[in-house]
Formats: C-alpha cells, sequence, structure tokens
C-alpha cells in the first residue's frame, strides 16, 4: 500500500509539473479565440519567451528579470499577430505560423550570434532558475499519514512559477466571466457587429485579449526554459502550443473543462514516462511502443466518444469588417 | 570584358578544385541534434576542428533540420569539390548509400552506421564495452542498488548501450537493478531535454540514484535533474565531466573525435580503406572519462576494479553481449 500510494503521488507531483505551460498556453488561446481571434501561434509565442527568459536570465543572472523579458517579447509577438489580423484584417492562420516559423528559426539564430553557441543558450544556474521551494510546514506535517506525504510530495516543493499559474488561472476564469471586460470580450467573439453598434470598438478589445494571450504565453515560455529546464534548446516546446490548442477545443472553450484536459494530457504524458519497464501485476512488462502511444491513443478516444460536439466562438477567425 | 571574365572563371575553378590529387576537400554532414549537443555530434565536430589545426585544411560542414536535407547536402558536398566526405550517425545511413552510387570517385566514411560500397567506409564502435565499464562504475558508486538508464530515441544502437551498462553493473555488484527508460520513437527524442528531465525524475524516484544517458541533447536534462536532486550522472559520447562538476559521476566517451580525424588524414595521405572499421576498448575507440571534475567521485578501488575489466575485455576473458548481433540482450 505505502509504496503504491507514493507512486501515485509522485505521479500526481509529475502531472502538475507537466500540465503547468500547457495550462498557460491553453488559457492563452481561450482568451484570444474567445475574443475572436485563432491563435495558432501560442507555439511561437512560448518558444520566444523561453529564449527570452533563458537569455536575458543568463545574461543577468535574475529568473526574474527573464520571466519580464519573457512576457515583454511575448506580448510583442501577440501585438505583431493582432496588427495583421486585427487592423489589417490578415488571414489569422497565415499570420499564427508565421509567428511559429520565425521563432523557430530566430531564437537558435541569435543564441549562435550572442552566446556563441548553436541553438541553445548557456546553462542556468543559481539565481538565474526558478527552483523547487519547500513550503513551511511540511516538517511539521510528514508524521501525519495521508496527509503529511501528500503535502510534502503533491503541494510542496515545486518552483514558484506553477504556484503562480494556479492563482493566475481563476483569475483570468474570473475576468472572462464575471466583469464588464470579459462579457464584452466574449460578445466580440460571437457576435462584433453587435458589440460595434453599442458603441465599443471591436479593434481595442481584440488588441486587449492578444496582449493578454502573449502574457500568459510569456510566463509559460519562461517556466520551460528557466523552471522545468536550465537553458533554452531549439525547439524545446516540442508541440506543447499545439496541443494546449487541442485542450483548449477539448474543453469547448472553457476554462473547467480546459483545466481538465490539460491536466488528462500531462497525466498521460506522465504516466507514459512511469510505465516504461514497469513490470504489472498479471500482465508483465508492457512493450515501449504501447506505451508511447498512449497519450495519443487516449486523446484519440477521448475526442472520438466522450466529448462531443465542441462549437467554437462564432467570429472566431473571422476579421471584423464594418458594414458600410 | 571578356577577357576579365574568362579569368574571374579560371581564379574561382582553381580556388574550388585540388590542384594535385593530394589535396584533400574534407566534408562533414552532421546529425539531428546539432554541433554543439555538448555530445556525439560535438565530438564529430572537435574531430573535424583537430583536424583543421593541425593542417590548416577548411571543411565542409552541413548541419541536417530534416531528413531530406541529407541526401542534398551531401550531393552539394560533392559537386564543390569534397572528396572524402563524413556522414556522422546511424540515420545517415541509406543517404550515403544512395549518394556514395552517384559519386563512385568520392569517398565517404559512415560514423555509426554499415553500408556495403566500394567507396564507403563505416566505422562502428564497440558502445557495449564502453558501457559496461561505466554500468561498473554505476553500481559501485549507487548507494541503493538501483540505477538508471536514459535513452534518446529507440534504435538498436541505443539498446546496445543500454545492455552493455546493465551487464556492467551485475558484473560489479549482483543483484544491482537497472532501470531503463527511452524518450521516444522520433528523432526528435534527441533534443527533449525537458522530457530527459522528468525520466531521470522518474527513476530517482523510484529510488535509483545513478543514471547514465545515451540521448544526445536530451542528456542536457538528465544531468540537471540529477544535479537538482544530488544524484550522480554519467555523460556519453564526449567527455561530459565539465558539465556539472560534483554530480557528474563520469562520461562513457565514444571517440567520434578520433575516427573523423583519422579518416580525414587518411584521406589526405592516401592511406584512407574502405570496408569495415570496429573501434573498440582495445583500440581506444571507446573508454571511460576520469579527469579533475570527477576525480573526487572515484574511488582507488573503482579505478582499479575498471581496469582490470578493461584488461579482461580486451583479452576476452570478459565477453560482453552485443544487442546489435541478435537484437536481444543474452549474456
Amino acid at each position: 500500500m505505502g509504496e503504491t500510494f507514493l507512486l501515485i503521488l509522485l505521479l500526481i507531483d509529475a502531472t502538475v509539473r507537466v500540465a503547468t505551460p500547457l495550462l498557460l498556453a491553453a488559457f492563452a488561446g481561450m482568451v484570444a479565440e474567445r475574443s475572436g481571434v485563432v491563435d495558432i501561434g501560442l507555439e511561437g509565442k512560448m518558444l520566444a519567451g523561453a529564449f527570452a527568459a533563458a537569455a536575458v536570465a543568463a545574461v543577468a543572472n535574475s529568473a526574474w528579470l527573464g520571466l519580464g523579458a519573457a512576457i515583454v517579447v511575448s506580448m510583442s509577438f501577440a501585438l505583431l499577430h493582432a496588427y495583421a489580423c486585427v487592423t489589417h484584417n490578415g488571414n489569422q492562420v497565415v499570420s499564427g505560423m508565421a509567428i511559429n516559423i520565425l521563432v523557430a528559426g530566430l531564437g537558435p539564430t541569435l543564441a549562435v550570434a550572442w552566446f556563441g553557441l548553436n541553438g541553445i543558450t548557456p546553462a542556468l544556474e543559481g539565481a538565474g532558475r526558478f527552483i523547487g521551494l519547500n513550503l513551511p510546514m511540511s516538517e511539521w506535517l510528514a508524521p501525519i499519514p495521508l496527509i503529511g506525504p501528500v503535502y510534502a510530495e503533491v503541494v510542496s516543493g515545486h518552483n514558484i512559477l506553477v504556484y503562480l499559474t494556479i492563482a493566475i488561472l481563476p483569475l483570468v476564469a474570473l475576468l472572462i466571466y464575471r466583469t464588464r471586460f470579459g462579457l464584452r470580450l466574449r460578445a466580440v467573439g460571437e457576435n462584433p457587429h453587435a458589440v460595434d453598434t453599442a458603441g465599443i470598438s471591436v479593434a481595442a478589445l481584440r488588441y486587449r485579449a492578444m496582449l493578454l494571450c502573449g502574457f500568459l504565453c510569456g510566463i509559460a515560455g519562461a517556466y520551460l526554459s528557466t523552471a522545468h529546464a536550465a537553458g533554452f534548446v531549439r525547439d524545446m516546446t516540442a508541440g506543447k502550443g499545439y496541443l494546449a490548442l487541442a485542450a483548449m477545443i477539448f474543453g469547448k472553450w472553457k476554462p473547467v473543462p480546459t483545466v481538465a484536459a490539460c491536466l488528462l494530457f500531462a497525466f498521460a504524458d506522465a504516466l507514459q514516462i512511469r510505465l516504461q519497464g514497469v513490470v504489472l501485476p498479471g500482465i508483465g512488462e508492457i512493450p515501449v511502443q504501447v506505451i508511447q502511444a498512449l497519450p495519443y491513443a487516449l486523446t484519440v478516444i477521448l475526442l472520438a466518444g466522450f466529448v462531443g460536439r465542441a462549437v467554437a466562438p462564432k467570429a472566431s477567425g473571422i476579421p471584423y469588417v464594418k458594414d458600410k | 570584358m571578356r577577357k576579365l571574365f574568362a579569368g574571374l572563371v579560371v581564379v574561382a575553378w582553381a580556388a574550388a578544385t585540388p590542384a594535385t590529387a593530394a589535396d584533400v576537400v574534407p566534408g562533414l554532414l552532421f546529425d539531428m541534434g546539432g554541433k554543439f549537443d555538448k555530445s556525439f555530434n560535438e565530438a564529430a565536430y572537435q574531430g573535424a576542428e583537430a583536424f583543421k589545426k593541425k593542417t590548416g585544411i577548411e571543411y565542409l560542414e552541413f548541419e541536417p533540420t530534416n531528413e531530406a536535407q541529407r541526401e542534398q547536402a551531401l550531393r552539394r558536398m560533392a559537386r564543390r569539390g569534397a572528396n572524402i566526405i563524413v556522414g556522422v550517425g546511424f540515420s545517415q545511413t541509406s543517404a550515403i548509400e544512395t549518394v556514395a552510387k552517384e559519386y563512385p570517385d568520392v569517398k565517404f566514411t559512415l560514423i555509426d552506421g554499415v553500408t556495403e560500397a566500394p567507396n564507403v567506409q563505416s566505422v562502428v564502435f564497440k558502445e557495449h564495452e564502453g558501457s559496461f565499464l561505466v554500468g561498473m562504475l554505476a553500481a559501485m558508486a549507487s548507494k541503493t542498488g538501483k540505477v538508471g538508464f536514459v535513452g534518446g530515441m529507440d534504435i538498436p544502437l541505443i539498446r546496445k548501450f543500454a545492455c552493455g551498462y546493465e551487464q556492467g553493473a551485475k558484473h560489479a555488484k549482483d543483484g544491482t537493478e537497472v532501470l531503463v527508460n527511452m524518450t521516444g520513437n522520433t528523432p526528435s527524442a534527441w533534443n527533449d531535454p525537458t522530457k530527459g528531465g522528468e525520466l531521470a525524475r522518474s527513476q530517482f524516484d523510484r529510488g535509483a540514484d545513478v543514471v547514465f544517458a545515451a540521448a544526445g541533447a536530451t542528456g542536457v536534462g538528465v544531468y540537471q535533474a540529477a544535479k537538482d536532486g544530488g544524484k550522480l550522472a554519467i555523460g556519453v559520447d564526449s567527455n561530459q565531466n565539465h558539465l556539472h562538476p560534483g554530480t557528474m559521476l563520469s562520461s562513457m566517451v565514444k571517440r567520434v573525435d578520433v575516427a573523423i580525424e583519422e579518416a580525414f588524414t587518411d584521406a589526405m595521405n592516401g592511406e584512407w580503406k574502405s570496408g569495415l572499421k570496429v573501434l573498440g576498448l582495445a583500440e581506444d575507440g571507446v573508454g571511460w572519462a576520469l579527469d579533475d571534475n570527477n576525480r573526487a567521485l572515484v574511488s582507488a578501488e573503482m579505478e582499479s576494479a575498471l581496469g582490470a575489466a578493461r584488461k579482461a575485455i580486451v583479452a576476452g576473458d570478459i565477453e560482453v553481449a552485443d544487442y546489435s548481433a541478435g537484437n536481444s540482450c543474452d549474456y
């Protein structure tokens, strides 16, 4: 019992670590799409954030400055996307893809130019990284069965960005559903004409949504390069931006189901890592290939069987052009 | 005007083609993972740089970013006058096979793969022998009796590392448990340090306290996780001891640099031969790294045990199973 219980706790612990960037990116995508802007460039913004965070943290030896730089850079790319798609009514998928491709090449190129390393930034140490925090009371709680280990393994020991994410996500959800800005944001994604008729600027709302989107992607990027890993590596987002988009669609553009979808993806990934080479009672050792296909198989099964129809915000992906 | 143009063409031609047959124009095609992966490709880079330093001869190079570029890059080098081209990594095998036929006068050296052609030299290493030694080291350094292995892409070559490592660990201490994880099934598995870190952490959670990574740039995440968790890690291909002094127990070095320098030098001296070349402990093609960075972690007892094992392997008294021989790890 004891060991299995600990294994489950460690599995949940890993799920939280893997889910953090997914959650941030999925919420970023949600904010953008609820305002009517499809943002396929989550991947690129995250990668740009990861590079900026790692580069600044390496030079300034401060993870916080790195985080700031990541947010600024990611928001700049979000503004670029908004400028192309909102101001000039450009195709949103093309613009997003362009950002992804641009960043994929730009990061490694700048790394070569600035650090003389090919596609990577120097390994971060000490103050250049967000390291795990041991929350107070974990030793005091340790002897208590159930609560002690849960507190020590799952709740405590993460880096500050994980806790920050847990704090930010409900705020974003509240912003979308419980504020005047949120009401307008949702309206502009469903029926921009009505919003415009009410005398509210569609463009300004979408710009603000994109800024928020960039902000969240920046944190996700900084998490990847300065908290989860210790430096930027070429293509280190490894498709997490697209996975986040899938999680958002999976979650029907709503906060709580989106969180559930992200946690599910992260859990499948963590499980996949831990099941390799483990002998299951009664079954024996499962072939690695089967285990590595697990997250994908799980996604297909759930998408096909359990999710049902996912309806996007009506105006999502359509540039708003005023009737003449 | 026309004369000037013709003159320019002559000058350009003279610069691009070798003046005498002895002149060598080397080319180097890296594998995915990049020149500065601190591991396999970086060793190749160092070998080519060493050649350049000694002879002053520049070399052509290319880093592919997708599969389709491999053949293109080889052709382009051959067309630009390269007469000895080294392809690094098993994934170059089919590309070299194809292009070697198109350019029968160009010499090709394939590292880590085997293909038969009159103008191709295949260089393979006995990774299992080197892995055996670091496996012994891991088992002797482990306090829990559990050691880990993180592989990159799941291919027979990486299984060969894992198999030798496991044998070495069990040879040093009977009953040592070896946890084996692979990062993925695609070439992107060489470039995923966050996943590498997670894999290492999962092994530490299961009780391992030494981990050996044979995973290209993914290994960077493994070594970082070991450092963060206060565990020991073993590097691969290049000497990676300097990455985290104090938690890098050693590195299983594979002298890709020597192989490449040799290929270039032999081609220059006209001593290059096609066919299969196998480098093991006896040829110093593989080994383990001991320097100032890991001196404190390696006891005299470990060092002498490894020295004895090395001698026994070279003499044939210890036979290390080669996974690639039968695609199974039987010993």
